[in-house]
């Protein structure tokens, strides 16, 4: 057998959901621990039927807090590994979350979003997770977050969301919706090769040399897999270089720090946007995930009616994208942020905003995708005509 | 030095964090030189062991052994050595827990990793009370006894971790004791060769918080109390309910062949591959 997944040249009709299989798989993801929830269940169903013949191992825990114990335990042990859920199971990994990012232990999350609160509308889209990502285990902690909009993206930020996470050994969340988790797109799937796929570092000093959790100019230490002679110590507790706790300030904050340097020093490889038609723009949306492909429709039509418009699709949602909105805010008339919740990442705008520009919010939370025409409508009033 | 601090010594991290954060008296001690006496015994080599373990005294059993050592959250320690085994199930993987770790919190990793049947070594250290919390009432303290959130008596019933093992589903099951110290090196070493899912539950004692609180006496007093509720397995089958009413069976509860689910799963790839193979 290939050890990754076989070529396929033929176009593929896949939801968005089976294509992030296929981009996990093809990423050398060889460990699935998961928990059945509507509606990202299929990526359990289909990474049920593809890791056994490519030597990897599928497995359906108790619950999502025993899914992310799972592939955090897989992963100490050398394989590349990823759950998905979607709102309540997010909550409940929130636990381990926190330990992935202590521990820097290399792990995907996958969030299909549905509406909440609490069990809310399981089959119904919402974008209500936004914050939780950034904030929903407990401390102080940097984190990455990926938004999908389209099959390929579910696809191709799979694999970028693999890379991000085994260079900087940080979990990485991707966060899906019902609408792009579900929707069927034409895609080709690429050859291996095609695109980077990034390991790990790995220790190059032997065992008798190796400081497990000493900074380097990169701030990521390599992880060697247990077995490997390597014998050290994994914690949630903070620790000091060795990995043992500690409880010394001049060991706690350069620890903690260093968190938070690995991901912000590389921020020019970990954030990402989409512009369509930004250059002239002067009426800015900002969306994500599924609400970007009505704001890229939207857009479409407000030019067709001769006005200047221009969508900025976020891609990387935390770390928020600063350095990239930013200079768009200093240009345009205004700013809407249409989104599926009541303002979560809208407010991230305003806060880098700082009254440059006008920015206004166009919010659902009736478990309903936002139209192109709501969109088309509030450019059409922020324009005067 | 004697031989066998010597023989303990080897598997422990001199240069490390040491003093430990035991108290004086306590069984952690005595559980973790048996569980180092019996992994020397087996031979299996240090690079080949990962020792996971939860939160709690017990969870720091982890940071003193020159293993792969893996300190996981609160009562999810079985499902981190779940994906260690399954990732690699060359590594022989043993787990630290104590009675709230294991049977409150992870109360559902527990049963669920019993019926699962992966090979590993589950060591739970029953002391009946969160000692590093300060002592308040967990699912093993007993009916009326008095801890730090029941300082009125315990309404609550005790489980017995290891019958609940049994029932579970659990391949081998043991329980011994810290007072029967060489019953326990045997335990321990019966468990880590046993094909599939073993558990030892492990009675220990609390002084400093349980014993305190419910006037035991110190470590010395407890650990004789061991001694004297603890009846072998074999004697317990012919005695009455009433004659083992304030006792605990020490043994061997239950040791069976089962499949175990790694080399489960391997059927499982080859499934996929013939079904797989006829697609493409």
């Amino acid at each position: 057998m290939p050890e990754t997944t076989p070529p396929s040249p033929r176009p593929l009709l896949l939801q968005g959901n089976e294509a992030m299989v296929e981009g996990a798989l093809y990423a050398g993801c060889r460990f699935f621990a998961g928990y059945p929830i509507t509606p990202a269940t299929e990526i359990s169903e289909v990474m049920s039927l593809k890791l056994p013949a490519l030597g990897g191992t599928f497995i359906q825990m108790e619950d999502e807090i025993a899914s992310l114990g799972a592939i955090i335990g897989a992963s100490l042990a050398g394989v590349k590994s990823m759950t998905a859920t979607s709102g309540p199971g997010f909550s409940l990994m929130q636990e381990n979350l926190g330990f992935a990012v202590m521990a820097e232990v290399p792990c995907v999350v996958v969030n299909v979003m549905r509406a909440g609160p609490s069990t809310g509308l399981p089959t119904h889209v919402s974008q209500g997770d936004v914050q939780q990502a950034r904030w929903g285990t407990h401390g102080d902690h940097p984190i990455i977050a990926l938004s999908v909009s389209t099959t390929w993206e579910c696809f191709a930020l799979t694999v970028k969301a693999f890379n991000l996470s085994e260079t900087y050994r940080t979990p990485v969340i991707i966060l899906s919706d019902e609408v792009v988790a579900h929707t069927r797109e034409k895609i080709v799937l690429p050859r291996p090769g095609e695109l980077q796929v990034l390991e790990r570092p790995r220790p190059g000093a032997p065992p008798e040399w190796f400081i497990p959790y000493e900074d380097t100019p990169r701030g990521v230490p390599p992880l060697p897999a247990f077995g490997e002679g390597y014998r050290y110590h994994v914690t949630g507790l903070v620790h000091d270089v060795r990995g043992f706790p500690t409880e010394r300030p001049d060991e706690i904050a350069p620890l903690l720090n260093r968190l938070f340097r690995k991901i912000s020093q590389h921020f020019h490889d970990i954030q990402m946007v989409e512009e369509y038609l930004t250059d002239d723009a002067e009426l800015l949306v900002i969306a994500y995930g599924s609400v970007a492909r009505s704001a890229r429709r939207a857009v479409a039509d407000a030019r067709a009616q001769g006005l200047k418009a221009g969508l900025l699709k976020l891609i990387t949602l935390w770390p928020f994208p600063r350095r990239l909105v930013e200079p768009h805010l200093g240009r345009v008339r205004a700013v809407l942020v249409p989104e599926l919740n009541r303002g979560q990442m809208s407010r991230e705008v305003k806060r880098v905003n700082q009254g440059m520009t006008k920015v206004e919010t166009l919010n659902r939370i009736d478990g309903k995708l936002i139209t192109p025409g709501e969109i088309l409508a509030r450019l059409q009033a922020l324009s005067g005509k | 030095m004697a031989d066998v601090t010597k023989l303990i010594h080897k598997y422990l991290r001199h240069e490390k964090k040491f003093p430990h954060v035991w108290c004086p008296g306590c069984g952690n001690g005595i559980v973790l030189g048996a569980l180092i006496r019996a992994i020397d015994r087996t031979g299996f080599s240090k690079d080949d062991i990962v020792l996971v373990s939860g939160i709690g005294c017990s969870g720091r059993m982890s940071v003193y052994v020159d293993f792969n050592t893996l300190h996981t959250t609160h009562g999810r320690a079985l499902t981190f050595a779940t994906g260690v085994k399954l990732a690699n199930p060359r590594l022989q993987v043993i787990v630290v827990m104590g009675d709230g770790d294991a049977t409150a919190i992870g109360g559902n990793h527990f049963i669920h990793a019993a019926r699962r049947n992966l090979n590993l070594t589950a060591v739970i250290i029953n002391n009946s009370t969160y000692g590093m919390t300060g002592g308040q009432y967990s699912p093993t303290t007993p009916y009326g006894a008095r801890s730090a959130t029941s300082m009125y008596g315990n309404v609550e019933h005790a489980f017995s971790i290891a019958e609940l093992a049994v029932t579970a589903g659990a391949a081998w099951v043991g329980r011994g004791a810290v007072y029967h110290a060489t019953l326990l090196d045997q335990l321990m070493e019966a468990a880590i060769l046993k094909r599939g899912f073993a558990v030892v539950e492990v009675i220990s004692h609390c002084h400093t918080l349980y014993g305190r609180k419910n006037l035991l006496g110190g470590a010395a007093e407890m650990m004789r109390a061991q001694k004297e509720a603890a009846v072998r397995v074999e004697k317990a089958a012919t005695m009455t309910p009433e004659e083992l009413a304030s006792k605990f069976t020490i043994g061997i509860l239950a040791d069976r062949d089962l499949p175990i689910y790694t080399q489960e799963y391997r059927k499982i790839r080859e499934a996929a591959r013939t079904a797989l193979a006829g697609e493409d």
